[in-house]
């Protein structure tokens, strides 16, 4: 056997590192569809318990909406169960190319393909359209995939402050010998909440022949006015030469995510893209739903507008308390900690509570920026987050941090 | 002329520092160990030696520990023959 017990203990003594430095992931079982309530187990086995959830990306509530589970069974029964195929052989339906279509139209773009997931779109992207003769300036705080994606792409890489836009405009100047520049963002970004300068980006990038990529997977849906991103909430629709974003957050929260934008470049990803050549298409029963959620999304602004509301809430409820939180215009929160104990020690107090949400630490946040993420859904009513206040503010007393500054903090629990 | 220390000390903190970040970066500090610069903005700093120094830095070379302060970068530039 090759597997042999040296062989095992390697992988054992790694797994063992990653629980004493207290970083091992471990997966809560929620017994419910996704909601704003959600019954969970956690330890996997134990009771079962009714918590708020505080920590999904169900940022428009659609995803168990009674018209977007209708939608999907339809498809399962209409168009099967899958289609044991890529794209290019036999794996694209009619209802595809709608989609491609639809959300082509719904981002303002030029076309748009679908890819199994926006982990996959941004694994894809770069390597198709671009080679070692250009360079991919980021924003140091883009969302791991696309770092992935960077990786497998022969381009030069370099990157910029966060949003610091005097840093990228050096950047720019610098690679002005490149046959391509691209400068790379996420609109929304995942764990600070705030959303990219996207019109002082796309000013700098026409000022010194750029391209413009974003990842709107945390802003499709509901940023912007009618919810069609970031590019819209900073007036640059039409503007953005790449999107990418995913279904499986406001978008219905199944899977699958596409690259939209330029045509020519949409079909290098055609032609090109590894993730969408190799991998399945896209599920009818996930297309269908899809197709339902924009339908949803561009008849009434009523979820958009009632997330802002809730966020707006929530916001003011955590500041008012003398929580710390990052600013931003999103749903997602920080509410920020600094030390990585006290952002799990929280975290499981919150729970306690029946408050479901998250603490982060280094390396997904930057060292002494530890934090417990919290993310707001138009499925949140009024009660929901009077409920997660009180409990934080229990909390936050128990631990004597409400009305502290960051220093004072620190002082008390280290970075 | 400031040292070839100096001048990449002086790049690090301009680099990678953000405005409202107070930490002190000496010769010694731990940079990639330290979470001053993680391994995905590091290139950064080996395209900034590459430019300023007219060298090549070999990938086996660019390693997190080779980069992973100022004195160890420094260093690196004497393997690669820069020196004050």
């Amino acid at each position: 056997m090759a597997y042999s017990a040296d062989v095992r203990k390697v992988y054992f003594d790694q797994l063992e590192d990653l629980k004493s430095q207290g970083i091992f992931k471990e997966e809560r079982a929620i017994c419910a569809p996704q909601d704003s309530e959600i019954e969970v187990e956690f330890p996997i086995g134990s009771e079962k318990k009714k918590v708020i959830n505080m920590c999904a990306n169900n940022y428009l509530g659609l995803s168990s909406h009674p018209e977007v589970v209708k939608a999907a069974h339809d498809g399962l029964d209409v168009r099967g169960y899958g289609m044991s195929s890529v794209r290019f052989i036999c794996g694209t339906q009619d209802i595809h190319k709608e989609l491609e279509r639809k959300l082509t139209e719904f981002l303002g773009t030029e076309d748009t393909i679908l890819f199994p997931s926006c982990m996959d779109a941004n694994a894809g992207v770069f390597e198709a359209i671009l080679t070692e003769q250009d360079v991919m300036i980021a924003d140091r705080l883009v969302h791991a995939s696309i770092i992935d994606g960077m990786r497998l792409c022969k381009a030069q890489n370099d990157s910029f402050k966060h949003s610091d836009m005097a840093h990228l405009e050096e950047k720019l100047q610098l690679h002005q010998n490149k046959r391509l520049r691209m400068v790379i963002t996420d609109g929304a970004f995942s764990m600070d909440g705030d959303l990219a300068k996207l019109d002082k980006i796309v000013e700098l990038a026409e000022k010194y022949n750029a391209m413009v990529f974003i990842d709107d997977s945390h802003a499709s849906g509901y940023i912007g006015r009618t919810g069609r991103g970031t590019q819209e909430h900073c007036g640059v629709l039409g503007r953005i030469d790449i999107i990418t974003t995913t279904l499986g957050k406001a978008l219905g929260g199944a899977s699958g995510g596409c690259v939209s934008g330029r045509k020519e470049i949409v079909e290098m990803c055609r032609q090109k893209a590894r993730p969408y050549l190799f991998s399945n298409t896209v599920a009818p029963v996930i297309v269908e739903g899809a197709l339902r959620v924009l339908e949803i999304i561009s008849r009434s602004t009523e979820r958009r507008d009632k997330l802002e509301e809730n966020s707006t809430f929530w916001r003011k409820g955590l500041t008012d308390a003398g929580f710390i939180i990052k600013e931003g215009e999103t749903a997602i929160v920080p509410v920020m900690l600094f030390n990585a104990k006290l952002s799990q020690d929280v975290a499981k107090d919150l729970y306690a509570e029946r408050i479901y949400a998250v603490g982060f630490f280094f390396p997904v946040v930057p060292k002494g920026q530890a934090r417990i993420r919290t993310q707001l859904s138009a499925a949140h009513e009024r009660h929901h987050l009077e409920k997660a206040l009180a409990a934080f503010i229990k909390v936050g007393k128990k631990y004597d941090i409400l009305g502290k500054t960051k220093q004072e903090i620190i002082d008390k629990y280290g970075m | 002329m400031a040292s070839i220390k100096d001048t990449v000390l002086q790049y690090v903190k301009n680099e990678y520092l953000e405005s409202d970040d107070d930490r002190e970066i000496t010769y010694d500090t731990p940079l990639i160990s330290g979470g001053i610069v993680d391994s995905f903005s590091m290139v950064s700093l080996k395209v900034f030696l590459e430019t300023q120094y007219k060298i090549q830095i070999p990938d086996a070379k660019a390693s997190p520990e080779a980069f992973d302060s100022v004195n160890n970068i420094v260093n690196l530039l004497k393997e690669l023959n820069i020196k004050e």
